[in-house]
């Protein structure tokens, strides 16, 4: 096991993932800019070591700087958490030429499902199923224009070097393909140095259902089950849930077994997941990405499966094989997640960094705020938005809701604004109490209330 | 309000939500309670983490009151050393006289020797890190006038 973890990361993951080491015994080092100097992951690690001035790309996103502050503490092992670094194959790389642990899976195997193209390839040669979809890449729109037509409109088209929602634009008829397909592809060149892109047919109004993966290096292999993620606001999650109110016990079982085959053929290692698209009428499953880290809404399934997913990142990264009981997990309740962010739901969400005066966090049975934030605390103006996760339990979905409600309702913030007053709204919505929604739905409803005059 | 003595009066919609209170409101009190400096502590040690990786004796101007000239800070993580190699003299020592691109120290990171140079001429006024000692962006390395 081992002795001295650097955590490269911020804010609440930061936090998490030092929690986990206390309790594993192991020491920890956070990393921090000038901007997070009060930051409660830095105040509660063992070490800490400023890597730079506010911007990320000066701090956070600086692989040398994190090296040598693992090189000056005598880390053993770096976790990368989620976002920055995490899923960077050359930063993982680095790492296993300084003898340093990367906690994750090798730089093979990020390089390999980081690049869109390729990891849809590598689904389909294990037989998962794909949206129907170019099996090339296209550098210009006018090649591109005829596999769209043989492929059949709506259509949308990625970046295979894109990410977090860029890069991709949805063609709905042949008469907006080129504009379309040009965008994309500038936009991939100018954000990520390449334009190539691949079409796949648009599922209309689809569910976003994801399956969590643990690998060990022993060849041991297991998901923990799906989280429905279809809650989003451009892309961007707002609430997830664990277990999917869509699913049935077959579609289940398929995607389950579908997931498990993929992570064995690629000899996946530490915690993965795989994000499907699932089309309304809950029949069809397809593979959109794999994402080779933890992600931010791993604790529904935590809750849900009994398990700690940070620390079995840790012991699998240390070379032990899977816990027995992440081996035989069996789910119990029903968890649902509101991500809280420092934006105004009533000022179109325009980040609201600042000082927070007041912080009350609600607790009780059932209810876990996973946060770097306190009473006092400055939220900078560099960083995402992100601030809290409430994340409620309860013996059925339900409870689960009537649980959330009732956490929503106690939790205070004074000083910046937040989107609790937003996921209230939603949580009492008709439409997700009845399980009925997907990716637009937000959009959809954002839309309406602005009719209204509401929002 | 005045008439019935209440401290507060909350009203909701939709499904019509009522509060009165009478009495202290607890909410201005609240307030009240955060203009004493001595009520609203932070809830952790200010400013510097709780355990630093690093520590260099000439840090910050928090110990000193009045220090000469401007400080010159490390622009990465590393381990500093003052002199090129083992048994040569320091780069630099109070008082001497540097000018633009001078080497002044070296840290070293990842096994690379990085020389950090005077970003404009002056006169050293505090030196004294030792050899060895590992530093983090931002920390004081000189001070130059």
């Amino acid at each position: 096991m081992f002795s001295k973890v650097l955590v490269a990361n911020r804010g609440e993951i930061a936090l998490r993932i030092i929690r986990a080491c206390r309790e594993l015994g192991i020491v920890s080092v956070a990393v921090y800019s000038e901007a997070d100097v009060d930051s409660l992951h830095v105040q509660l690690a063992d070490e800490a070591v400023c890597i730079g001035p506010a911007p990320s790309r000066d701090s956070y996103l600086r692989p040398d700087r994190i090296i040598a502050a693992a090189e000056v503490t005598q880390a053993d092992a770096i976790h990368p958490g989620y976002g920055f670094l995490s899923e960077n194959a050359r930063f993982a790389e680095i790492c296993e030429s300084c003898n340093i642990k990367f906690i994750g899976p090798s730089a093979d195997l990020i390089r390999m499902m980081g690049d869109k193209n390729t990891a849809r390839a590598t689904a389909v040669a294990n037989g998962v199923p794909v949206t129907p979809g170019s099996d090339g890449l296209y550098k210009k729109a006018e090649e591109a224009f005829e596999e769209a037509k043989r492929i059949g409109f709506p259509i949308m088209i990625k970046a295979t070097a894109g990410g977090g929602g860029r890069g991709m634009r949805p063609a709905m008829a042949e008469g907006e393909f080129i504009a379309q397909f040009r965008a994309a592809s500038n936009e991939a060149e100018a954000a990520f140095g390449n334009g190539d892109c691949y079409l796949e047919k648009l599922v209309i109004n689809p569910h976003h259902i994801e399956f969590q993966i643990v690998g060990d290096s022993h060849g041991n292999v297991v998901h923990l089950g799906e989280r429905d993620c279809s809650m989003q606001r451009r892309n961007q999650k707002v609430i997830e849930e664990c277990p999917s109110p869509l699913l049935t016990p077959e579609l289940r079982e398929r995607m389950g077994d579908s997931s498990v085959a993929l992570a064995k053929a690629i000899n996946y290692e530490n915690a993965g997941t795989i994000e499907y698209l699932v089309d309304a009428a809950a029949e069809n499953f397809y593979f959109m990405e794999m994402n080779t880290r933890i992600q931010v809404e791993h604790p529904i399934t935590e809750e849900v499966m009994g398990c700690e997913l940070i620390k079995e990142q840790i012991r699998i990264a240390a070379g032990e094989e899977l816990s027995s009981h992440v081996r035989n997990v069996v789910p119990r309740g029903h968890s649902i997640e509101c991500r809280i962010n420092a934006e105004d739901p009533f000022n179109n969400f325009s980040p609201s960094p600042g000082t927070i005066g007041l912080w009350y966090a609600p607790g009780g049975k059932g209810v876990r705020v996973d946060t770097h934030v306190y009473s006092g605390y400055t939220v900078p103006p560099y960083y995402d938005s992100m601030i809290a996760k409430l994340i409620v339990t309860a013996s059925c979905r339900e409870v689960a809701i009537a649980r959330m409600k009732r956490a929503l309702s106690e939790f205070m913030v004074r000083g910046i604004k937040t989107t609790i007053p937003f996921q209230q709204l939603v949580i009492d919505h008709p439409d997700f109490i009845a399980g009925k929604y997907d990716i637009a739905w937000v959009g959809r409803y954002l839309e309406e209330r602005r009719e209204e005059g509401a929002l | 309000m005045n008439d019935h003595g209440l401290s507060l009066f909350h009203l909701e919609k939709k499904d019509f939500n009522i509060k009165l209170k009478k009495g202290v409101d607890p909410e201005s009190l609240r307030e009240l309670m955060s203009l004493l400096p001595a009520a609203a502590p932070a809830p952790l040690p200010q400013a510097a983490p709780a355990a630093p990786a690093v520590a260099p004796p000439a840090a910050g101007g928090e110990a000193a009151p009045v220090q000469e000239g401007e400080a010159i800070t490390s622009p990465m993580v590393g381990t500093y050393y003052g002199k090129p190699s083992l048994d040569s003299d320091p780069f630099v020592s109070i008082g001497s006289k540097v000018s633009e691109g001078q080497t002044l120290c070296i840290i070293e990171a990842m096994k690379v020797m990085n020389e950090i140079k005077a970003e404009r001429g002056g006169t050293i006024v505090e030196a004294g890190i030792e050899d060895g000692t590992p530093v983090q962006y931002g920390d004081d390395l000189f001070r130059i006038k």
